[in-house]
Protein backbone atom coordinates (compact mmCIF):
# COMPACT_ATOMS: atom_id res chain seq x y z
CA UNK A 1 0.00 0.00 0.00
CA UNK A 2 1.20 3.47 -0.85
CA UNK A 3 1.92 5.81 2.03
CA UNK A 4 0.64 9.38 1.73
CA UNK A 5 2.40 12.10 3.64
CA UNK A 6 0.53 15.04 5.09
CA UNK A 7 2.13 17.20 2.45
CA UNK A 8 0.83 14.95 -0.35
CA UNK A 9 -2.66 15.39 1.01
CA UNK A 10 -2.40 19.09 1.65
CA UNK A 11 -0.80 19.84 -1.69
CA UNK A 12 -3.60 18.17 -3.59
CA UNK A 13 -6.21 19.95 -1.52
CA UNK A 14 -4.56 23.31 -2.02
CA UNK A 15 -4.43 22.80 -5.77
CA UNK A 16 -8.18 22.15 -5.75
CA UNK A 17 -8.77 25.08 -3.40
CA UNK A 18 -7.75 27.35 -6.27
CA UNK A 19 -11.00 26.37 -7.97
CA UNK A 20 -12.95 27.16 -4.84
CA UNK A 21 -11.40 30.62 -4.87
CA UNK A 22 -12.03 31.13 -8.58
CA UNK A 23 -15.61 29.92 -8.31
CA UNK A 24 -16.20 32.16 -5.29
CA UNK A 25 -14.84 35.20 -7.11
CA UNK A 26 -16.83 34.48 -10.26
CA UNK A 27 -20.02 33.98 -8.25
CA UNK A 28 -19.46 37.08 -6.19
CA UNK A 29 -18.58 39.41 -9.05
CA UNK A 30 -21.17 37.95 -11.43
CA UNK A 31 -23.76 37.84 -8.67
CA UNK A 32 -22.96 41.43 -7.81
CA UNK A 33 -23.56 42.58 -11.38
CA UNK A 34 -26.80 40.61 -11.79
CA UNK A 35 -27.80 41.63 -8.25
CA UNK A 36 -27.38 45.29 -9.09
CA UNK A 37 -29.70 44.87 -12.04
CA UNK A 38 -32.22 43.10 -9.82
CA UNK A 39 -31.91 45.88 -7.23
CA UNK A 40 -32.85 48.52 -9.80
CA UNK A 41 -35.81 46.42 -10.92
CA UNK A 42 -36.86 45.79 -7.34
CA UNK A 43 -37.01 49.50 -6.47
CA UNK A 44 -38.33 50.56 -9.87
CA UNK A 45 -41.49 52.60 -10.02
CA UNK A 46 -43.00 50.39 -12.71
CA UNK A 47 -44.88 47.37 -11.57
CA UNK A 48 -43.57 44.56 -13.78
CA UNK A 49 -39.86 44.85 -13.13
CA UNK A 50 -40.65 45.10 -9.43
CA UNK A 51 -42.80 41.97 -9.50
CA UNK A 52 -40.25 40.04 -11.55
CA UNK A 53 -37.37 40.89 -9.24
CA UNK A 54 -39.49 40.11 -6.19
CA UNK A 55 -40.46 36.70 -7.56
CA UNK A 56 -36.86 35.98 -8.57
CA UNK A 57 -35.57 36.71 -5.09
CA UNK A 58 -38.31 34.64 -3.44
CA UNK A 59 -37.62 31.73 -5.77
CA UNK A 60 -33.89 31.62 -5.16
CA UNK A 61 -34.14 32.29 -1.44
CA UNK A 62 -36.94 29.78 -1.02
CA UNK A 63 -35.24 26.78 -2.63
CA UNK A 64 -32.02 25.01 -1.59
CA UNK A 65 -28.91 25.92 -3.52
CA UNK A 66 -28.41 22.21 -4.08
CA UNK A 67 -31.69 21.98 -6.03
CA UNK A 68 -30.67 24.98 -8.11
CA UNK A 69 -27.41 23.25 -8.96
CA UNK A 70 -29.22 20.04 -9.89
CA UNK A 71 -31.64 21.93 -12.09
CA UNK A 72 -28.85 23.80 -13.83
CA UNK A 73 -26.82 20.64 -14.37
CA UNK A 74 -29.39 17.90 -15.03
CA UNK A 75 -32.35 20.04 -15.98
CA UNK A 76 -30.72 21.60 -19.02
CA UNK A 77 -29.38 18.20 -20.06
CA UNK A 78 -33.00 17.04 -20.40
CA UNK A 79 -33.43 19.57 -23.17
CA UNK A 80 -30.40 18.17 -24.91
CA UNK A 81 -28.17 21.00 -23.76
CA UNK A 82 -25.04 19.45 -22.39
CA UNK A 83 -23.77 21.67 -19.64
CA UNK A 84 -20.30 21.05 -18.25
CA UNK A 85 -20.13 20.97 -14.44
CA UNK A 86 -18.08 24.17 -14.17
CA UNK A 87 -20.60 26.11 -16.23
CA UNK A 88 -23.62 24.81 -14.32
CA UNK A 89 -21.85 25.54 -11.02
CA UNK A 90 -20.88 29.05 -12.09
CA UNK A 91 -24.29 29.98 -13.45
CA UNK A 92 -26.24 28.56 -10.50
CA UNK A 93 -23.99 30.27 -7.96
CA UNK A 94 -24.14 33.60 -9.80
CA UNK A 95 -27.94 33.51 -9.89
CA UNK A 96 -28.15 32.44 -6.24
CA UNK A 97 -25.70 35.12 -5.07
CA UNK A 98 -27.52 37.76 -7.10
CA UNK A 99 -30.80 37.02 -5.30
CA UNK A 100 -29.28 37.44 -1.86
CA UNK A 101 -27.19 40.51 -2.72
CA UNK A 102 -30.18 42.22 -4.34
CA UNK A 103 -32.17 41.68 -1.17
CA UNK A 104 -29.36 42.89 1.12
CA UNK A 105 -28.87 46.00 -1.01
CA UNK A 106 -32.57 46.71 -1.24
CA UNK A 107 -32.66 46.93 2.54
CA UNK A 108 -29.74 49.37 2.46
CA UNK A 109 -31.36 51.59 -0.17
CA UNK A 110 -34.63 51.61 1.72
CA UNK A 111 -32.87 52.59 4.93
CA UNK A 112 -31.95 55.94 3.39
CA UNK A 113 -34.24 58.58 4.87
CA UNK A 114 -37.21 59.65 2.76
CA UNK A 115 -36.08 63.24 3.19
CA UNK A 116 -33.03 62.54 1.01
CA UNK A 117 -35.30 61.54 -1.88
CA UNK A 118 -37.56 64.53 -1.30
CA UNK A 119 -34.75 67.05 -1.05
CA UNK A 120 -33.04 65.81 -4.19
CA UNK A 121 -36.36 65.61 -6.05
CA UNK A 122 -37.27 69.15 -5.10
CA UNK A 123 -33.91 70.30 -6.49
CA UNK A 124 -35.01 68.92 -9.85
CA UNK A 125 -33.07 65.65 -9.96
CA UNK A 126 -34.50 62.75 -11.89
CA UNK A 127 -34.80 59.28 -10.41
CA UNK A 128 -31.49 58.01 -11.80
CA UNK A 129 -29.66 61.14 -10.69
CA UNK A 130 -31.08 60.77 -7.21
CA UNK A 131 -29.87 57.17 -7.10
CA UNK A 132 -26.44 57.94 -8.47
CA UNK A 133 -25.52 61.07 -6.54
CA UNK A 134 -27.56 60.93 -3.34
CA UNK A 135 -28.94 57.52 -2.43
CA UNK A 136 -26.40 54.95 -3.65
CA UNK A 137 -23.32 56.67 -2.18
CA UNK A 138 -24.99 56.57 1.22
CA UNK A 139 -26.49 53.10 0.78
CA UNK A 140 -23.17 51.64 -0.35
CA UNK A 141 -21.54 52.62 2.89
CA UNK A 142 -24.22 50.76 4.82
CA UNK A 143 -24.05 47.82 2.43
CA UNK A 144 -20.33 47.08 2.73
CA UNK A 145 -20.34 45.08 6.01
CA UNK A 146 -23.31 42.80 5.18
CA UNK A 147 -22.03 42.32 1.63
CA UNK A 148 -18.59 41.24 2.79
CA UNK A 149 -20.29 39.08 5.41
CA UNK A 150 -22.35 37.39 2.74
CA UNK A 151 -19.23 36.57 0.73
CA UNK A 152 -18.51 33.98 3.45
CA UNK A 153 -21.75 32.23 2.51
CA UNK A 154 -20.67 32.25 -1.13
CA UNK A 155 -17.33 30.59 -0.33
CA UNK A 156 -19.06 27.89 1.69
CA UNK A 157 -21.79 27.59 -0.93
CA UNK A 158 -19.25 26.56 -3.55
CA UNK A 159 -18.73 23.30 -1.65
CA UNK A 160 -22.13 22.11 -2.90
CA UNK A 161 -20.89 22.12 -6.47
CA UNK A 162 -18.88 19.01 -5.61
CA UNK A 163 -22.16 17.09 -5.90
CA UNK A 164 -22.45 17.75 -9.63
CA UNK A 165 -18.85 16.76 -10.08
CA UNK A 166 -17.03 20.05 -10.15
CA UNK A 167 -13.62 19.41 -8.64
CA UNK A 168 -13.10 22.09 -6.06
CA UNK A 169 -11.94 21.77 -2.46
CA UNK A 170 -14.73 19.51 -1.18
CA UNK A 171 -14.71 17.20 -4.18
CA UNK A 172 -10.93 16.97 -3.95
CA UNK A 173 -11.37 16.02 -0.30
CA UNK A 174 -13.60 13.12 -1.31
CA UNK A 175 -11.18 11.98 -4.00
CA UNK A 176 -8.18 12.16 -1.70
CA UNK A 177 -10.08 10.29 1.02
CA UNK A 178 -10.90 7.52 -1.39
CA UNK A 179 -7.23 7.15 -2.20
CA UNK A 180 -5.82 7.46 1.32
CA UNK A 181 -8.57 6.06 3.56
CA UNK A 182 -7.82 8.87 6.00
CA UNK A 183 -11.17 10.71 6.12
CA UNK A 184 -10.58 12.45 9.42
CA UNK A 185 -7.22 13.89 8.41
CA UNK A 186 -8.35 14.84 4.93
CA UNK A 187 -11.64 16.49 5.90
CA UNK A 188 -9.86 18.16 8.80
CA UNK A 189 -7.57 19.82 6.29
CA UNK A 190 -10.51 20.66 4.03
CA UNK A 191 -12.31 22.37 6.90
CA UNK A 192 -9.13 24.19 7.85
CA UNK A 193 -8.66 25.55 4.33
CA UNK A 194 -12.28 26.76 4.23
CA UNK A 195 -11.72 28.42 7.57
CA UNK A 196 -8.57 30.14 6.36
CA UNK A 197 -10.52 31.46 3.39
CA UNK A 198 -13.57 32.59 5.36
CA UNK A 199 -12.12 33.88 8.62
CA UNK A 200 -10.47 36.99 7.13
CA UNK A 201 -13.70 37.78 5.33
CA UNK A 202 -15.91 37.59 8.40
CA UNK A 203 -13.32 39.44 10.47
CA UNK A 204 -13.10 42.24 7.93
CA UNK A 205 -16.89 42.40 7.85
CA UNK A 206 -16.91 42.97 11.61
CA UNK A 207 -14.10 45.48 11.31
CA UNK A 208 -15.85 47.42 8.55
CA UNK A 209 -19.08 47.43 10.50
CA UNK A 210 -17.34 48.98 13.48
CA UNK A 211 -15.35 51.41 11.43
CA UNK A 212 -18.24 52.67 9.31
CA UNK A 213 -20.46 53.00 12.34
CA UNK A 214 -18.15 55.15 14.43
CA UNK A 215 -20.32 57.99 15.71
CA UNK A 216 -22.61 57.40 12.73
CA UNK A 217 -20.27 59.38 10.58
CA UNK A 218 -21.70 59.72 7.15
CA UNK A 219 -18.68 60.74 5.21
CA UNK B 1 -50.83 86.53 -14.27
CA UNK B 2 -50.00 85.29 -10.81
CA UNK B 3 -46.69 83.54 -10.16
CA UNK B 4 -48.33 80.60 -8.43
CA UNK B 5 -51.88 79.60 -9.38
CA UNK B 6 -53.59 76.96 -7.32
CA UNK B 7 -57.04 76.10 -8.61
CA UNK B 8 -59.55 73.85 -6.87
CA UNK B 9 -56.91 71.39 -5.65
CA UNK B 10 -58.17 68.25 -3.98
CA UNK B 11 -56.04 65.60 -2.36
CA UNK B 12 -56.97 62.43 -0.49
CA UNK B 13 -54.95 59.89 1.41
CA UNK B 14 -57.18 56.84 1.04
CA UNK B 15 -60.63 57.79 2.25
CA UNK B 16 -59.29 60.81 4.10
CA UNK B 17 -59.65 64.00 2.06
CA UNK B 18 -57.01 66.38 3.36
CA UNK B 19 -57.39 69.14 0.76
CA UNK B 20 -60.99 69.92 -0.13
CA UNK B 21 -60.71 72.35 -2.99
CA UNK B 22 -57.97 74.92 -2.47
CA UNK B 23 -57.83 78.12 -4.53
CA UNK B 24 -54.90 80.42 -4.01
CA UNK B 25 -53.02 82.84 -6.25
CA UNK B 26 -49.64 84.18 -5.25
CA UNK B 27 -48.20 87.30 -6.88
CA UNK B 28 -44.47 87.76 -7.48
CA UNK B 29 -42.74 89.07 -4.37
CA UNK B 30 -45.52 88.08 -2.01
CA UNK B 31 -44.66 86.46 1.29
CA UNK B 32 -47.41 84.17 2.42
CA UNK B 33 -47.68 82.45 5.77
CA UNK B 34 -49.87 79.36 5.99
CA UNK B 35 -51.06 78.75 9.53
CA UNK B 36 -53.43 76.23 11.04
CA UNK B 37 -53.68 73.27 13.36
CA UNK B 38 -51.73 70.11 12.60
CA UNK B 39 -53.77 67.98 10.23
CA UNK B 40 -55.35 71.01 8.58
CA UNK B 41 -53.54 70.19 5.32
CA UNK B 42 -51.06 73.06 5.27
CA UNK B 43 -47.92 70.96 4.77
CA UNK B 44 -49.71 68.77 2.23
CA UNK B 45 -50.66 71.85 0.23
CA UNK B 46 -47.05 73.00 0.19
CA UNK B 47 -45.84 69.55 -0.88
CA UNK B 48 -48.41 69.45 -3.68
CA UNK B 49 -47.09 72.67 -5.16
CA UNK B 50 -43.76 71.13 -6.17
CA UNK B 51 -45.14 67.69 -6.85
CA UNK B 52 -43.89 65.82 -3.80
CA UNK B 53 -47.51 64.75 -3.40
CA UNK B 54 -49.78 63.98 -6.33
CA UNK B 55 -53.10 65.79 -6.46
CA UNK B 56 -56.42 64.09 -7.16
CA UNK B 57 -57.98 66.99 -9.03
CA UNK B 58 -57.53 70.68 -9.73
CA UNK B 59 -54.44 72.32 -11.16
CA UNK B 60 -51.26 74.00 -9.99
CA UNK B 61 -49.09 76.30 -12.09
CA UNK B 62 -45.87 78.04 -11.20
CA UNK B 63 -44.77 80.69 -13.70
CA UNK B 64 -46.38 78.81 -16.53
CA UNK B 65 -45.01 75.40 -15.53
CA UNK B 66 -47.91 73.06 -15.04
CA UNK B 67 -47.89 70.36 -12.38
CA UNK B 68 -48.04 66.95 -14.08
CA UNK B 69 -46.89 63.60 -12.79
CA UNK B 70 -44.22 62.85 -15.40
CA UNK B 71 -40.55 63.49 -14.71
CA UNK B 72 -40.13 66.13 -17.43
CA UNK B 73 -42.96 68.36 -16.19
CA UNK B 74 -41.91 67.88 -12.58
CA UNK B 75 -38.36 68.94 -13.36
CA UNK B 76 -39.53 72.09 -15.15
CA UNK B 77 -41.77 72.92 -12.20
CA UNK B 78 -39.12 72.23 -9.59
CA UNK B 79 -36.64 74.49 -11.36
CA UNK B 80 -39.06 77.35 -10.72
CA UNK B 81 -39.86 76.60 -7.13
CA UNK B 82 -37.44 75.47 -4.43
CA UNK B 83 -38.25 73.87 -1.12
CA UNK B 84 -36.81 73.97 2.40
CA UNK B 85 -37.71 71.21 4.84
CA UNK B 86 -38.28 71.00 8.55
CA UNK B 87 -35.52 68.40 8.87
CA UNK B 88 -33.03 70.22 6.57
CA UNK B 89 -32.34 67.06 4.50
CA UNK B 90 -28.80 68.01 3.62
CA UNK B 91 -26.84 65.26 1.89
CA UNK B 92 -24.75 63.89 4.77
CA UNK B 93 -21.99 62.49 2.55
CA UNK B 94 -21.24 65.88 1.02
CA UNK B 95 -19.78 69.07 2.44
CA UNK B 96 -21.85 72.23 2.72
CA UNK B 97 -20.26 73.51 -0.48
CA UNK B 98 -20.85 70.25 -2.36
CA UNK B 99 -24.45 70.22 -1.16
CA UNK B 100 -24.97 73.57 -2.83
CA UNK B 101 -23.03 72.61 -5.96
CA UNK B 102 -24.50 69.17 -6.64
CA UNK B 103 -27.86 69.98 -8.15
CA UNK B 104 -26.47 72.86 -10.18
CA UNK B 105 -24.01 70.49 -11.84
CA UNK B 106 -26.34 67.51 -12.14
CA UNK B 107 -29.61 69.18 -13.05
CA UNK B 108 -28.54 72.38 -14.78
CA UNK B 109 -25.21 70.98 -16.07
CA UNK B 110 -23.44 74.06 -14.74
CA UNK B 111 -19.64 73.65 -15.10
CA UNK B 112 -17.91 73.01 -11.79
CA UNK B 113 -16.06 76.35 -11.40
CA UNK B 114 -19.28 78.30 -11.93
CA UNK B 115 -21.23 76.03 -9.60
CA UNK B 116 -18.56 76.51 -6.97
CA UNK B 117 -18.59 80.28 -7.38
CA UNK B 118 -22.36 80.25 -7.03
CA UNK B 119 -22.12 78.00 -3.96
CA UNK B 120 -19.65 80.36 -2.30
CA UNK B 121 -21.88 83.31 -3.10
CA UNK B 122 -24.98 81.64 -1.69
CA UNK B 123 -23.22 80.40 1.44
CA UNK B 124 -21.94 83.95 1.90
CA UNK B 125 -25.49 85.18 1.61
CA UNK B 126 -26.63 82.98 4.49
CA UNK B 127 -23.55 83.89 6.51
CA UNK B 128 -21.76 80.55 6.17
CA UNK B 129 -18.98 81.22 3.68
CA UNK B 130 -16.47 79.89 6.22
CA UNK B 131 -18.29 76.52 6.44
CA UNK B 132 -17.83 75.63 2.77
CA UNK B 133 -15.83 72.50 3.59
CA UNK B 134 -17.76 71.41 6.69
CA UNK B 135 -19.90 68.28 6.62
CA UNK B 136 -23.52 68.57 7.78
CA UNK B 137 -22.85 66.66 11.01
CA UNK B 138 -20.27 69.28 11.92
CA UNK B 139 -22.85 72.05 11.73
CA UNK B 140 -25.54 73.16 14.16
CA UNK B 141 -29.18 72.76 13.20
CA UNK B 142 -29.48 76.44 12.38
CA UNK B 143 -26.39 76.30 10.21
CA UNK B 144 -27.66 73.19 8.43
CA UNK B 145 -30.93 74.91 7.66
CA UNK B 146 -29.09 77.92 6.30
CA UNK B 147 -27.05 75.65 4.04
CA UNK B 148 -30.33 74.10 2.88
CA UNK B 149 -31.58 77.58 2.03
CA UNK B 150 -28.37 78.33 0.13
CA UNK B 151 -28.76 75.02 -1.71
CA UNK B 152 -32.28 75.94 -2.82
CA UNK B 153 -31.27 79.49 -3.77
CA UNK B 154 -28.37 78.28 -5.91
CA UNK B 155 -30.93 76.86 -8.33
CA UNK B 156 -32.26 80.40 -8.76
CA UNK B 157 -35.92 79.57 -8.18
CA UNK B 158 -38.69 82.14 -8.59
CA UNK B 159 -40.35 81.06 -5.37
CA UNK B 160 -39.44 79.14 -2.23
CA UNK B 161 -41.63 76.79 -0.24
CA UNK B 162 -40.70 76.67 3.44
CA UNK B 163 -42.16 73.77 5.40
CA UNK B 164 -41.90 74.61 9.12
CA UNK B 165 -38.26 75.50 8.65
CA UNK B 166 -37.64 76.36 12.28
CA UNK B 167 -39.69 73.64 13.99
CA UNK B 168 -36.78 71.23 14.41
CA UNK B 169 -34.46 73.88 15.83
CA UNK B 170 -33.48 74.70 19.38
CA UNK B 171 -35.07 78.00 20.43
CA UNK B 172 -31.80 79.92 20.36
CA UNK B 173 -31.17 78.86 16.75
CA UNK B 174 -34.56 79.89 15.40
CA UNK B 175 -33.69 83.55 14.99
CA UNK B 176 -30.64 83.04 12.78
CA UNK B 177 -32.78 81.11 10.27
CA UNK B 178 -35.67 83.56 10.46
CA UNK B 179 -33.25 86.41 9.87
CA UNK B 180 -32.14 84.79 6.60
CA UNK B 181 -35.76 84.23 5.53
CA UNK B 182 -36.60 87.80 6.39
CA UNK B 183 -33.73 89.04 4.27
CA UNK B 184 -34.96 86.96 1.34
CA UNK B 185 -38.40 88.47 1.76
CA UNK B 186 -36.90 91.95 1.79
CA UNK B 187 -35.01 91.18 -1.42
CA UNK B 188 -38.30 90.36 -3.11
CA UNK B 189 -38.24 86.56 -3.14
CA UNK B 190 -41.68 85.00 -3.33
CA UNK B 191 -42.17 82.86 -0.24
CA UNK B 192 -44.83 80.41 0.81
CA UNK B 193 -44.23 79.28 4.32
CA UNK B 194 -45.98 76.94 6.68
CA UNK B 195 -45.05 78.30 10.07
CA UNK B 196 -45.81 78.36 13.76
CA UNK B 197 -43.89 81.59 14.26
CA UNK B 198 -46.87 83.92 14.55
CA UNK B 199 -44.83 86.99 15.37
CA UNK B 200 -42.71 86.39 12.30
CA UNK B 201 -45.81 85.91 10.15
CA UNK B 202 -47.24 89.14 11.47
CA UNK B 203 -44.04 91.13 10.88
CA UNK B 204 -42.88 89.80 7.53
CA UNK B 205 -45.78 88.39 5.55
CA UNK B 206 -47.93 90.20 3.05
CA UNK B 207 -50.79 87.74 3.48
CA UNK B 208 -51.71 85.06 5.96
CA UNK B 209 -53.67 81.95 5.02
CA UNK B 210 -55.50 80.17 7.82
CA UNK B 211 -56.27 76.58 6.90
CA UNK B 212 -58.88 74.52 8.67
CA UNK B 213 -60.14 71.02 7.80
CA UNK B 214 -58.56 71.04 4.35
CA UNK B 215 -59.92 74.43 3.28
CA UNK B 216 -58.65 77.99 3.18
CA UNK B 217 -60.73 79.20 6.06
CA UNK B 218 -59.56 82.80 6.21
CA UNK B 219 -57.10 84.79 4.17
CA UNK B 220 -55.93 88.37 4.38
CA UNK B 221 -53.18 90.75 5.40
CA UNK B 222 -51.66 89.89 8.79
CA UNK B 223 -53.19 92.93 10.50
CA UNK B 224 -56.63 91.65 9.53
CA UNK B 225 -56.08 87.95 10.23
CA UNK B 226 -54.36 88.47 13.56
CA UNK B 227 -56.08 91.72 14.55
CA UNK B 228 -59.66 90.97 13.59
CA UNK B 229 -60.23 87.27 13.00
CA UNK B 230 -63.66 86.75 11.45
CA UNK B 231 -64.33 83.09 12.23
CA UNK B 232 -64.54 81.37 15.62
CA UNK B 233 -62.08 78.69 14.41
CA UNK B 234 -59.37 81.26 13.75
CA UNK B 235 -60.09 83.04 17.03
CA UNK B 236 -59.79 79.75 18.85
CA UNK B 237 -56.57 78.86 16.98
CA UNK B 238 -54.97 82.22 17.75
CA UNK B 239 -56.15 82.05 21.35
CA UNK B 240 -54.54 78.65 21.80
CA UNK B 241 -51.20 80.05 20.63
CA UNK B 242 -50.57 81.98 23.82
Amino acid sequence: MIEFSNWDILRNLLLAARWTVVLSLVSFVGGGIVGLGLLFMRISRSRWPRLFAGAYVELFQGTPLLMQLFLAFFGLALFGINVPAWLAAGVALILWTAAFLAEIWRGCVESIAKGQWEASASLGMGRMQQMRYVVLPQAMKIAIPPTVGFSVQVVKGTSLTSIIGFVELSKAGTIVTNATFLPFTVYGYVALIYFVLCFPLSKSSQYLERKLNVAHRNH
Amino acid sequence: MSLIEITDVRKSFGANEVLKGIDLNVEPGEVIAIIGKSGSGKSTLLRCINGLETINSGSIQVAGAQLAPDELHLKALRLKVGMIFQSFNLFPHKTAGQNVMLSQMVVKKTPKPEAEAMARKMLERVGLAHKFDAYPDELSGGQQQRVAIARALAMQPMALLCDEVTSALDPELVQEVLAVVKELAAEGMTLLMVTHEMRFARDVCSRVVFMHMGRVHEIGPPAEVFGAPKTPELRQFLGAQH
